[in-house]
């Protein structure tokens, strides 16, 4: 699904919402709307990261696969957060497996076709690598905490 | 140089050592390292107690440690104190059997003081333990549900295992008038909820930060983290609350162990407003 509906979603998602109209064009000239059923995998470590994904409803969980022990959910994703930020910056290339824990909708836009758009208009690309580095800061924070096991019993 | 704050300040009074002796009613294994004791007193008298206060609670010739009550204080019944097994004294309390004895002194220090939210929205985040202290403060606003606005509870833990209180969560997350959000730090395959820290819940929670008391109880890094995010939310630093933890051995104000520069833990606290503590938080080894 594309068109107006992507636009509105865009305009709605916590990712996007504060972009300027016309940076929002933009981005759904490239974006579409897509369902993911419950157990769908989004994508898997070491494929190339071709897609950003604006999750706008169900979950998405971001898992690492351990030889023996399965697949060890390291993080999750909600409505109004995004899934990846390796699509923006090179290799290019996922570092973790995702599946969708529910049923998810998603705005899924072309990585290489916003890339391309934010290497020809920088202020575009500028507001997208902020918003990205914000998740960054986020996820790095909540991984480092999460490092010094502040559940785990006192040694 | 360090401030020492006057014991005096902290006077107990006479009956402030008293120590009662309490019969071990039931043991409930919460988790793998955390149990639950009802306690009832062996004189009968009932032990009345304000919402995020501690007994010190003694194991007859073992020690003596400072636990949370977690029951419910506008009921009558069993004491509670939900105690997780980290040192040589919680692992004798966590071990204990029915028709045990232990010692109880107390309650002691300040409590959540629900009341003053009344009126407004509530919100409780709870990191693993933690969620023992908030417990009565949630119970307490329960029972008078009408008198608060929105009441949410936002609760982190370690894995999906140690989630405490399971049962009790999945009661109040079926109810229309709670909203109960829980993390893990780790999740399994089979895991179908959140994984992350409980502070990212905060941004989305529904509640109006301008009307909104809360409440906040877990690991001192944690508690940190999701004041500072409260507030950058826009929450009112003295409408946040944080309940210390520091080792403490009186109880009373007067060895000084617990000792938080100008404040005395046990006495002052555990619970404090963060505009008091915000600046203590942040400064190492103290």
């Amino acid at each position: 699904m594309t068109g107006p509906d992507v636009r509105a979603q865009l305009r709605d998602h916590c990712f996007t919402t504060d972009l300027p109209p016309e940076y929002l064009d933009r981005i759904a000239e490239h974006a579409r709307l897509e369902s993911f059923p419950a157990g769908t995998v989004l994508f898997t470590e070491g494929t190339p990261a071709e897609q950003l994904y604006l999750v706008v409803s169900g979950r998405v969980a971001i898992e690492l696969h351990v030889p023996g022990r399965g697949a060890q959910v390291v993080d999750t994703v909600d409505e109004c957060d995004t899934v990846g930020w390796s699509w923006l910056l090179p290799p290019y290339r996922w570092f973790f497996d995702a599946r969708a824990v529910e049923d998810v909708l998603a705005v899924v836009v072309d990585a290489a076709a916003l890339r391309s758009e934010a290497d020809a208009d920088p202020a575009l690309g500028y507001a997208l690598l902020q918003r990205v580095a914000a998740v960054m800061l986020h996820r790095l924070h909540g991984a480092r905490v999460r490092l010094a096991d502040l559940h785990g019993s006192p040694s | 140089m360090t401030t020492v704050a006057a014991p005096a300040a902290a006077a107990a009074d006479a009956g402030a050592f008293t120590l009662r002796e309490f019969r071990v009613l039931r043991r409930r294994q919460d988790t793998r390292d955390t149990a639950t004791l009802s306690l009832e007193p062996c004189d009968g008298a009932r032990l009345a107690f304000a919402a995020g206060q501690f007994t010190m609670l003694y194991a007859f010739g073992v020690g003596e440690v400072p636990i949370s009550i977690s029951g419910d204080p506008t009921r009558a019944g069993p004491l509670l104190h939900t105690i997780r097994d980290v040192g040589g004294v919680t692992h004798t309390l966590t071990g204990v059997r029915r028709g045990d004895v232990l010692g109880v002194r107390g309650p002691y220090g300040t409590g959540w003081d629900v009341t003053d939210g009344r009126g407004g929205d509530l919100v409780l985040v709870a990191g693993g333990i933690g969620l023992a202290p908030l417990r009565p403060a949630l119970l307490q606003v329960l029972a008078r549900r009408g008198d608060y606005g929105r009441v949410v509870l936002l609760y982190g833990c370690r894995t999906p295992e140690d989630v405490l209180y399971a049962r009790e969560l999945e009661q109040w997350r079926g109810r229309f008038d709670l909203d109960v959000d829980v993390t893990v730090d780790y999740g399994p395959p089979q895991w179908r909820g959140k994984v992350g820290l409980v502070d990212s819940l905060i941004p989305r929670a529904g509640f109006d930060p301008a009307h909104t008391l809360a409440l906040v109880c877990g690991p001192e890094v944690m508690m940190r983290t999701v004041a500072a995010a409260l507030v950058d939310r826009g929450v009112r630093r003295d409408r946040v609350r944080v309940s210390m933890e520091r080792a403490m051995d009186c109880g009373v104000g007067l060895c000084g162990h617990c000792q938080l520069r100008e404040l005395f833990v046990c006495v002052d606290g555990p619970v404090f407003g963060y505009d008091r503590v915000e600046r203590l938080l942040w400064l190492r080894e103290v």
